[in-house]
């Protein structure tokens, strides 16, 4: 997400310092753009950073911030003045996780893990270096940043595998002697999620073919992000049904083997965390807004 | 990966489509589906002219030596213009059979005069009791000497009325359902014995009930070795699926189109219909749909060439062939049934081409299997042990 930022719009000094971490891996960033009032309206955003010498002073609070427990970097959209437009007096600034004055507050989500945190910001000085672009421009960097998440979103390999899996347990498990993937039913509803993979993934080639004839990608990435999380979703359903009654057990300290299908709490787990697929990165509902206006001139 | 057409395939795109919408108006269109024949001959001979009819035919019988690709963008164009002229039925269905047809004799006959535009060909495979399975055949073809007769009827035959030649389906050999001993024949429309009863379709095209009565065909007439004729038809169904689906999703994409702008003009309690979120996501669906479709027909397309350079396996491309006629029954009737439903009570009527367009796609789903016909095809390839 970030990475294409700074080389597309960072200065050469921030290319240098920022990507090698990047690319190594030794550097893990975090994305602080929602807040308490700002979800699916990214530009209601109040997390302010005032302009004071050398430094932006950063006070707010950023919302469902993935693995910012984990994270060294955080980049932030942040308010440097009051435009006339919501869009124009916003940010985008690079914030070390070590700076004094920031909290970060574990969120647990419904799968009973620990991802989702809350990230709040106390006086917190950011080198004014650590601007990327121009003050206030930010927005425009923001949904650049956008179009690649959404891109990236479609996660079409990952639903691959996911369902080469789901085929394979779908033999072993058995219904009426038979097992599940001769089940007539069972079949067609795995294939209405294949076909519409297969499909998916052409739809993917045609994208990143004319993102490497120059493009950026553009409004079609929010094809892919509804598409794409509609499809992991689908996947994540059926396996929580292959798991039947198994996939509600919280069997504690009891072994995979005594209760079997171990597949099941797996399954469980990211059918209960994959709802948040059609909601981050801009809800599918927000997704079809940009369509309509972008695409179809509604 | 380069999903960009060949400046011959843009020409050829451009030339259909400049057609369409200079010459094939929908007055134009709902004149030539009344008049006797059905289609328009002045046209078909400018089609020949044009080169159209050539397109998939190999160059040593003065074909244009095109491919599947080639067919496809000639189809999506024809569909945009739901063109009741039987290309479908003349070159990529009745053409492609004697493509690949293994008697030499017979294709030197009869392919130059489809370029030419002197015949019309049809392909007579549905049976009253057959469905969608073209196996399914009850039709006998005896063997009589130097020849066979054969006896049967052939139902709802695409084009019957206007073809001059017929490939029909007749069981040399086997029970009923066989795989094995169904032959393909190659049949005059005038032979003694044939009987053509024609009628017209919702969507505007021809068809017909064939009937054999001890038609005597010689047996230089096969198209290939006796009881091999599935495979034949095997080979040739992808180039069918995918001739059909190029036609469905040039419809699904106008009927978008049509839908969109009419939005924007019709005004509702103060304000445009399309500025009402619900209508706006209900269009973004109707386009992810066509999207969807259009990566699926290329992936058909793709597949079908790497099959030709012998990289992908047949069977990857039978999977891909029916999930995309899957996918266009599927998205077709949705994309139909909104464009109709948005357009609101205008949308009723037999005067707007909306209605017209979708009685075409839910044409195109019943031709060569509907969409749980192959999704079940898709199965049974995807998930059988």
């Amino acid at each position: 997400m970030v990475a294409p930022v700074i080389y597309t719009f960072g200065s050469e000094e921030q290319k240098a310092r920022f990507l090698p971490g990047i690319l190594s891996s030794d550097d893990w960033w975090c994305q602080g753009y929602s807040e308490p009032g700002a979800g699916s309206d990214l530009a209601a955003l109040s997390t302010s950073a005032d302009y004071a010498g050398d430094n932006y002073i950063v006070n707010g609070r950023k919302i469902w911030t993935t693995f910012a427990q984990y994270a060294d970097w955080i980049f932030c959209l942040v308010r440097t003045s009051k435009g006339i437009l919501r869009q124009e007096g916003i940010s985008f600034l690079l914030i070390d996780m070590n700076t004094p004055g920031i909290t970060v507050k574990p969120i647990v989500t419904i799968d009973g893990k620990h991802s989702l945190n809350e990230v709040l910001f106390e006086d917190v000085a950011v080198p004014t270096e650590n601007l990327i672009g121009e003050q206030d421009k930010g927005w425009t960097y923001a949904k650049a940043l956008l179009a690649h998440e959404r891109t990236g979103m479609a996660e079409v390999a990952d639903s691959k595998r996911m369902l080469e899996g789901l085929k394979q347990r779908a033999t072993t498990e058995i219904n009426g002697g038979k097992p599940m993937i001769e089940d007539p039913v069972f079949q067609m509803r795995m294939s209405d999620i294949e076909m519409e993979l297969m499909a998916l993934e052409y739809t993917e080639l045609r994208v990143f073919a004319s993102m490497a004839a120059g493009g950026m990608p553009g409004p079609e990435s929010s094809l892919l992000k509804i598409k794409g999380t509609e499809i992991s979703q689908a996947i994540h359903e059926l396996q929580l049904q292959l798991a039947a009654n198994y996939g509600g057990a919280l069997a504690g300290d009891l072994s995979s083997d005594e209760l079997g299908h171990d597949f099941a709490a797996e399954a469980r787990g990211k059918y209960m965390y994959g709802r948040a697929a059609t909601i981050y990165g801009g809800s599918n509902e927000v997704q079809r807004n940009v369509i309509a206006k972008a695409v179809l001139g509604l | 990966m380069n999903f960009e057409f060949s400046e011959e395939q843009t020409m050829i795109k451009d030339s259909v489509s400049r057609f369409v919408r200079e010459q094939y108006d929908f007055d134009t269109r709902r004149g030539i589906i009344e008049s006797d024949d059905g289609i328009s001959r002045e046209f078909w001979t400018m089609f020949a002219e044009l080169g159209w009819l050539s397109v998939p035919f190999a160059e040593e019988y003065g074909g244009f030596g095109g491919n599947v690709v080639d067919i496809a963008v000639v189809m999506e164009e024809m569909g945009k213009g739901i063109m009741v002229e039987p290309y479908a039925s003349t070159v990529v269905v009745f053409g492609g059979l004697l493509s690949a047809s293994t008697n030499a004799a017979l294709k030197e006959q009869v392919i130059p005069s489809i370029i030419e535009g002197d015949c019309l060909g049809s392909f007579a495979y549905m049976e009253p009791q057959s469905r969608y399975e073209m196996s399914d055949v009850s039709t006998t073809a005896i063997a009589t000497g130097d020849g066979y007769t054969l006896n049967g009827v052939k139902t709802v035959v695409a084009n019957g009325g206007t073809a001059n030649k017929f490939v029909v389906t007749a069981r040399t050999s086997g029970e009923q359902f066989d795989h094995s001993g169904v032959s393909l024949f190659l049949v005059d429309a005038t032979a003694p014995g044939v009987d053509v009863k024609a009628y017209k379709m919702m969507d505007g095209q021809g068809a017909a009930t064939l009937t054999l009565t001890d038609v005597a065909v010689d047996q230089s007439q096969l198209l290939n070795a006796a009881g091999e004729g599935m495979d034949l038809i095997g080979q040739v169904m992808p180039q069918i699926l995918i001739g059909l689906s190029a036609e469905a999703l040039g419809i699904m994409a106008t009927l978008n189109t049509l839908t969109v702008e009419y939005s924007k003009t019709r005004q509702q309690f103060g304000a445009p219909i399309g500025s009402f979120q619900v209508l706006q996501h209900r269009m973004v669906d109707t386009f992810m749909g066509c999207e969807q479709t259009k990566s699926m027909l290329y992936r058909g397309l793709c597949e079908s060439k790497s099959v030709a350079e012998g990289e992908t396996d047949a069977v990857a491309l039978a999977k891909t062939v029916h999930a995309l006629k899957a996918t266009v029954a599927r998205y077709g009737k949705i994309i139909g049934e909104e464009a109709i439903q948005l357009h609101g009570g205008i949308g009723m009527t037999d005067e707007l081409n909306i209605g017209h367009y979708v009685k075409r796609l839910m044409m195109i789903n019943t031709s060569y299997g509907d969409g749980d016909f192959h999704q079940k095809a898709f199965n049974q390839l995807s998930y059988s042990a």
